[in-house]
């Protein structure tokens, strides 16, 4: 299939990324997690959120993507509210949380197309180039559940080509990936920031030095 | 007037200030509900008339009715309290659903069980599907599945929410229910002998029965006081008042 | 597409590939059936008469077993998660699924129906009325029962809990449904329970949703 569009124009985006966190405090079971905590995430950032389990890294992960309103303080994105700018908000961030969202019946490219059908300017040639790129050429066809779970993780990376976002966050992505795709997905990263894009993401894994990334850490506070 | 309610809604938000101020109002609960309760009992079942047709097996009603008009009120108030915590996010709202629910269910039960046995010599079975015992066997169902789902949630956010929503769904019902029933009934026992009208009682008859419907409420406001009191203790059990407080109880 | 309309093709291709998903309830509908003049009586006559009342439990049964399923795969796979982050419309989406479900429950059943009311003798008068209250009363099945669903999505053994707690709401649908059947079987007008059917239909159009979604928003709280 010929494609359309060279790769690093697929995911291309207009607006940037202008995140803040103020004062923001949660506490799960009269477990303080984080206390008025102040956070500001622009253009060409990289966070990665460190600490031990249960330190509440999923939980300001989700806070900040605006799907748990659970808590005091405020987050805004370009200076408003996000829970009053959700419709523009989502628009603009990629949330992909530790569960992928695969359905096992569905194909890869079904899969991806159900993704991306909040961004009509998506076209179809580019979830075939996605998962070329995702080294999924020749899978596009075979329902889900006849690929491993590393696979499975890849249809879901697949979006970070194709959803014209500047703002991805992203709760533990190398989960079940192999060396080459951890190594690609890394690039991938690398190369958003260095297009002016934003990352935040969870993991264990230590990412290596890329321009820009900063590492917040979250302790279990008594 | 208005300032003051307001006052009193931050301050109901509070659960320390409850705990405490529930400690001073429940004595003032507790003496009238025993004494309508004692006067409305002796007055129904010692002084007031038999009745007509029914001989004294229509006293039930002195427990029967205050008990049915009480199950049906107590659920309206707990999908209210479920709203004011759904909209307000009131923890304390929810603890009252939650401490609600099991005593609404037990005065569903009791106006079933009294229903049963008033029917006995009224019918001559101790169960008839009646238009009114069928909506109450069915308020029961809708007290167990809130009860069922408060307890199968794993956290107690999502059990006071789960418990909310369900409540205020069954609220909505509720008359769509009592409604269906009743034209059910219509169509299918015309005949039935009706439970005596309260209109239509006589006076002696009635005013015991007022006695024991506020003696009810009261006992219900009363129960629904401790219940909540406990939950505090419950919830806020981490908390240092509620620490300090249980220290003070074992000093004494 | 929007995501709302790409999740109910989406949903129904996932139904189409999983012929149990709707065939069960079928078959459970059909087996229902066999039980009454088994456990009964099979004499033509008595069946005739119990017929309406028999045909229209089947049915809620049949209903109530396949909404188990409705949300539990969406909660467990990240899939309900992904359409609060799109910023979508929870009670458009809501409608959605509800749709969906119908389509592989209610309608299946309601097209079925007059064809096994013929193993239970209905009146021949009976089976249009047979028809439409089914028509105008699974779609409220779904509705309502969606209610149960997303409320019990989240918990472990939530098929029996949901039965507890949706019955109770049925009853109206139940009593309705049955008389219009039976009425109609003993020539006898039935447009009156119709109109009881179609109105709840339309109230419960506009307030479930609303219930579904807040019930749905409790399984992101962690």
């Amino acid at each position: 299939m010929p494609l359309s569009r060279p790769i690093d124009q697929l995911n291309r985006f207009t607006a940037h990324c202008d995140l803040s966190a103020h004062q923001v405090s949660c506490e799960r079971d009269d477990r303080i997690l984080f206390e008025n905590l102040d956070l500001s995430i622009n253009k060409g950032d990289l966070i990665q959120l460190v600490g031990p389990n249960g330190a509440g890294k999923t939980t300001l992960l989700r806070l900040l993507a605006g799907l748990n309103q659970d808590f005091d303080g405020e987050v805004r994105w370009h200076g408003k509210n996000i829970q009053q700018c959700f419709q523009d908000y989502a628009r603009q961030r990629l949330y992909i949380g530790h569960l992928s969202a695969i359905k096992k019946v569905l194909t890869p490219l079904e899969n991806l197309r159900w993704f991306v059908s909040s961004w009509p300017q998506v076209k179809e040639d580019d979830l075939w180039q996605a998962l070329e790129e995702v080294t999924l050429a020749g899978y596009e066809d075979v329902p889900c559940q006849q690929l491993s779970a590393g696979q499975q993780r890849r249809v879901a990376l697949a979006r970070l080509l194709i959803t014209p976002t500047p703002l991805w966050i992203l709760d533990e992505p190398f989960t079940a990936l192999d060396k080459a795709g951890v190594a690609w997905l890394e690039g991938h990263l690398a190369r958003h920031v260095s297009a002016g894009g934003t990352v935040l993401i969870t993991s264990h894994h230590a990412l290596s030095e890329i321009p820009g990334l900063r590492q917040i850490e979250l302790g279990v506070q008594k | 007037m208005w300032e003051a309610l307001k006052r009193l809604y931050h301050r109901m938000g509070s659960p320390k200030w409850f705990y405490e101020i529930s400690a001073k109002w429940l004595p003032w609960f507790v003496v009238p509900t025993v004494g309508f309760l004692l006067v409305g009992t002796i007055w129904g079942l010692a002084f007031t008339p038999a009745d007509y047709q029914q001989g004294n097996s229509f006293r039930i009603i002195y427990i029967h009715v205050p008990a049915a008009l009480l199950a049906q009120s107590a659920y309206a108030m707990m999908a209210i309290a479920g709203a004011v915590f759904l909209i307000w996010r009131m923890k304390m709202a929810a603890w009252v659903a939650a401490s609600i629910a099991p005593i609404g269910a037990s005065f569903c039960f009791l106006a079933l069980i009294t229903g049963a046995i008033w029917g006995k010599p009224t019918w001559g079975t101790w169960w008839v599907w009646d238009a009114r015992l069928t909506s109450m066997l069915l308020l029961l169902f809708l007290y167990f599945g809130v009860m069922a789902l408060q307890k199968a949630m794993d956290s107690e956010e999502s059990a006071a929410k789960a418990g909310a929503i369900l409540s205020l769904v069954g609220l909505v019902n509720i008359p769509i229910i009592k409604y269906s029933v009743e034209w059910w009934n219509t169509l299918h026992q015309p005949a039935t002998l009706k439970f005596t009208e309260e209109s239509t009682m006589a006076m002696e008859m009635l005013i015991p029965l007022l006695i024991m419907i506020a003696g009810f409420y009261l006992l219900f406001a009363v129960l629904v006081f401790m219940r909540t009191r406990n939950q505090v203790l419950w919830h806020e059990r981490k908390k240092n008042w509620v620490k300090q407080y249980m220290q003070s109880r074992a000093d004494k | 597409m929007s995501l709302v309309t790409a999740t109910i093709k989406r949903d129904l291709v996932i139904a189409a590939r999983n012929p149990g998903e709707w065939l069960n309830p079928l078959m459970f509908f059909l087996m229902v059936l066999a039980l009454f003049p088994l456990a009964v009586d099979p004499d033509p006559k008595f069946l005739s008469k119990i017929a309406a009342g028999v045909v229209w439990v089947a049915a809620l049964l049949a209903t109530l077993l396949s909404l188990d399923a409705l949300f539990k795969a969406d909660v467990e796979d990240g899939t309900l998660e992904q359409w609060l982050a799109s910023g979508e419309s929870l009670f458009a989406m809501a409608l959605g699924k509800v749709f969906v479900h119908w389509c592989i429950s209610g309608l299946p059943l309601t097209l079925v129906a007059p064809l096994l009311a013929l193993m239970m003798n209905l009146p021949d008068e009976a089976y249009s009325a047979l028809f439409f209250s089914l028509l105008l009363g699974t779609p409220i099945l779904s509705l309502l029962g969606a209610v149960g669903a997303a409320l019990t999505a989240g918990v472990r053994s939530g098929g029996l809990l949901l039965s507890l707690v949706i019955l109770p709401l049925y009853i109206p649908i139940l009593i309705f449904g049955a008389s219009a059947v039976y009425h109609a079987g003993i020539e006898m007008e039935y447009v009156g329970q119709l109109g009881f059917l179609a109105s709840f239909l339309c109230l419960s159009m506009t307030l479930a949703p609303f219930a579904v979604a807040g019930a749905l928003k409790l399984n992101l709280s962690r």
